[in-house]
């Protein structure tokens, strides 16, 4: 699903340049679930911003479901986004003056998908992630859990390849996490692909493979044993 | 363009800050306000200007005839002559294009002597001998009986048409006019008409103190043989007098035996020349509303363009977020400039429907108090407002388009770090 060979990044801060990610390799199949490890400045943000294609490799290759990912501009940019990747942030970004179901139901605008489908569909996912009674409610008027299984429903609506997930449980407390992560787990129980950027041990290890980046390379690549956050609920 | 979500989004961000979105369509309103009264007055200003012109034609000079200055073929300098019924004949065939040549002959006017009498009643006329062309040039309202016509020249009969003013002070109110007699100088005139004028300046009430007699009898009358006194002469409509005067003058120096570098002898005054100085003066006029009014309405949209700076700034991080979802960089800067035309659109609207109540409350003031001097009817026309409304789409355009541009110009992930 995920392919990427050699990547390398770097930042210019004046005058010297910040050599961030040296050279990354890993391949990710369909149906993973993968953590990225590291501590603050091991490049994991940068790492999920380029397979986000938010942001671009200074060389390296890119594959994703098959389609290299170069050259890009900003509007096809924007299209493999839309079609490819579900973004969740840790800040959860919903838009503010938006209800829960129109947050949910954008990615599906910018797809021109008609008004009336769109809405349906966008309820069909809240009400996965059992937010439907909470459709017409303003984000600030949600709990920070109900706020982000907002934006994942959002980040799944768009029915894409992947799920991007930056330190998707950094502002919730342990039990909110776990219930997130419960549903993280049940999507990918579906055979969606994950990819969660974060620090937390505990979460990691809710996920089905660890990717430990240490100093902008790939210190460790580990299959771990899946522990189910529903226990914790 | 039209779809409900993108005009949903639009009203959502307009309404979410109201004072300052007033605020900022006050700008453009004002702007608009401005430039549509402006105009208005020019129009009306101008309306109450031509107004005084009357019906006139103002295709038309007048001639008259003054003392020589150059000695020329043996004549001195210094000597008077007279324009002859010759003179109107040459004009009529060797200049072209003109529709009439009328000659005209006159007697007392503007504080002139008592000249005309009626039993017991006396007044001081202007009396003028005429063709009937004349009420083409200088038109008048007949109210009752008729006007001279060419039988009248021809037969030379001793007829008048009044005024509405010879007849107030020479009649009682109510008497009938038509068929009694007045004399004039002592000879008696048959009354067959009178008229009215309608141009309401100073002379309005002179205007209606005349009394027009056929030419041929007026020249008999009070012995001016061929004399012509001077001359009323109208161009067609599409060639301007202005252009035909110089042949005119030289044909008349050449037949009055006048040096033709003899500036002075000639007297002229040319009515399209004036009217068109006016003219020009009200298109520098209207010019100088439009620019004032642009200016005004240039710095409302550079309020807009302002605010939709700091629209934009506030919504970085949405605009981050929504380019993440993986909305197209042009929709957004399509909803930007949306939100920028709409709102000068609206404001300039409100701006125009405000300015054309004021301009109809200033209408209905001047109906209820009846007409002021040299101000009528003040409008704008449906044309003007059309371009309004094309300079407010395209400034709202313009204003959008700086903040439009930086709104994309920010990476989405540098968006999305914003707080």
């Amino acid at each position: 699903m995920i392919e990427i060979k050699d990547l390398h990044k770097s930042y210019k801060m004046g005058s010297n340049s910040l050599h961030v990610l040296k050279g990354i390799n890993f391949k990710a199949e369909a149906g993973e679930l993968v953590a990225i490890m590291g501590s603050s400045g091991s490049g994991k943000s940068t790492l999920l911003n380029i397979l986000g294609m938010l942001d671009e490799a200074d060389s390296g290759e890119y594959t994703l479901d098959g389609v290299p990912i170069k050259n890009l501009n900003e509007t096809k940019a924007a299209k493999y986004r839309n079609k490819f990747l579900g973004f969740i942030f840790q800040s959860f970004n919903l838009i503010n003056y938006k209800s829960a179901l129109e947050n949910v139901a954008l990615p599906l605008y910018y797809q021109r998908i008609p008004r009336k489908e769109r809405l349906a569909k966008s309820m069909k996912y809240l009400e996965m992630v059992g937010l439907k009674e909470w459709s017409h409610h303003l984000p600030n008027e949600l709990s920070g859990g109900q706020k982000q299984r907002v934006a994942i429903a959002r980040a799944m609506v768009g029915e894409p390849k992947v799920l991007l997930a930056d330190e998707l449980t950094g502002a919730l407390d342990s039990t909110t996490s776990y219930e997130v992560m419960d549903l993280i787990q049940k999507i990918n129980d579906q055979g969606n692909t994950i990819l969660v950027v974060t620090h937390e041990n505990d979460i990691a290890h809710m996920c089905k493979r660890i990717i430990h980046l240490k100093d902008g390379v790939i210190e460790k690549d580990e299959k771990v044993k899946q522990v189910r956050a529903s226990q914790y609920v | 363009m039209f779809n409900r979500d993108r005009w949903k989004e639009i009203l959502e961000v307009l309404t979410s800050n109201w004072f300052r979105t007033v605020l900022t369509a006050f700008g453009v309103f004002w702007g608009i306000l401005i430039l549509i009264i402006l105009l208005a007055a020019g129009k009306g200003f101008q309306n109450g200007v031509m107004a005084d012109f009357g019906d006139i034609a103002t295709n038309t000079m007048f001639m008259w005839s003054r003392n020589t200055t150059k000695e020329y073929m043996g004549l001195p300098k210094g000597r008077s002559y007279n324009f002859k019924l010759e003179d109107v004949q040459a004009i009529k065939d060797n200049v072209p294009n003109l529709r009439f040549v009328s000659p005209r002959n006159q007697l007392g006017g503007f504080r002139g002597a008592n000249n005309v009498t009626r039993g017991i009643n006396t007044g001081a006329f202007g009396v003028y001998g005429d063709y009937p062309e004349i009420i083409n040039q200088d038109p008048m309202t007949i109210t009752s009986g008729r006007f001279i016509n060419h039988s009248d020249i021809i037969e030379k009969r001793k007829i008048a048409i009044i005024g509405e003013g010879v007849k107030s002070s020479l009649y009682d109110k109510g008497e009938e006019v038509i068929g009694t007699y007045i004399k004039i100088q002592g000879v008696n005139f048959m009354v067959i008409g009178t008229y009215k004028k309608r141009n309401n300046d100073g002379d309005g009430e002179e205007a209606q103190k005349e009394i027009f007699i056929p030419f041929t009898t007026f020249s008999q009358a009070f012995n001016r043989a061929d004399n012509v006194g001077w001359m009323a002469i109208t161009a067609q409509d599409g060639s301007s007098i202005t252009s035909l005067k110089e042949r005119i003058v030289a044909l008349v120096k050449q037949n009055r035996k006048i040096h033709p570098e003899d500036k002075r002898a000639v007297g002229y005054f040319d009515l399209y020349e004036q009217y068109n100085r006016i003219e020009s003066l009200f298109a520098a006029m209207s010019f100088i509303a439009y620019f004032v009014g642009i200016l005004v309405l240039i710095s409302g949209v550079i309020g807009v363009s302002n605010i939709m700076l700091i629209v934009v700034k506030e919504r970085t991080k949405e605009i981050g977020i929504r380019r993440a979802l993986g909305e197209d960089p042009w929709s957004i800067k399509l909803q930007i400039m949306m939100e920028s035309i709409f709102l000068t659109f609206i404001s300039g609207m409100a701006g125009i429907s405000f300015g054309a109540l004021l301009i109809y409350i200033i209408n209905a003031i001047l109906d209820a108090n009846g007409p002021v001097d040299m101000f009528l009817s003040p409008s704008v026309s449906l044309g003007v407002v059309v371009a309004a409304l094309v300079i407010l789409i395209i400034s709202g355009l313009l204003a959008g388009y700086i903040p439009a541009q930086s709104a994309i110009k920010v990476k989405p992930i540098d968006a999305l770090r914003t707080e």
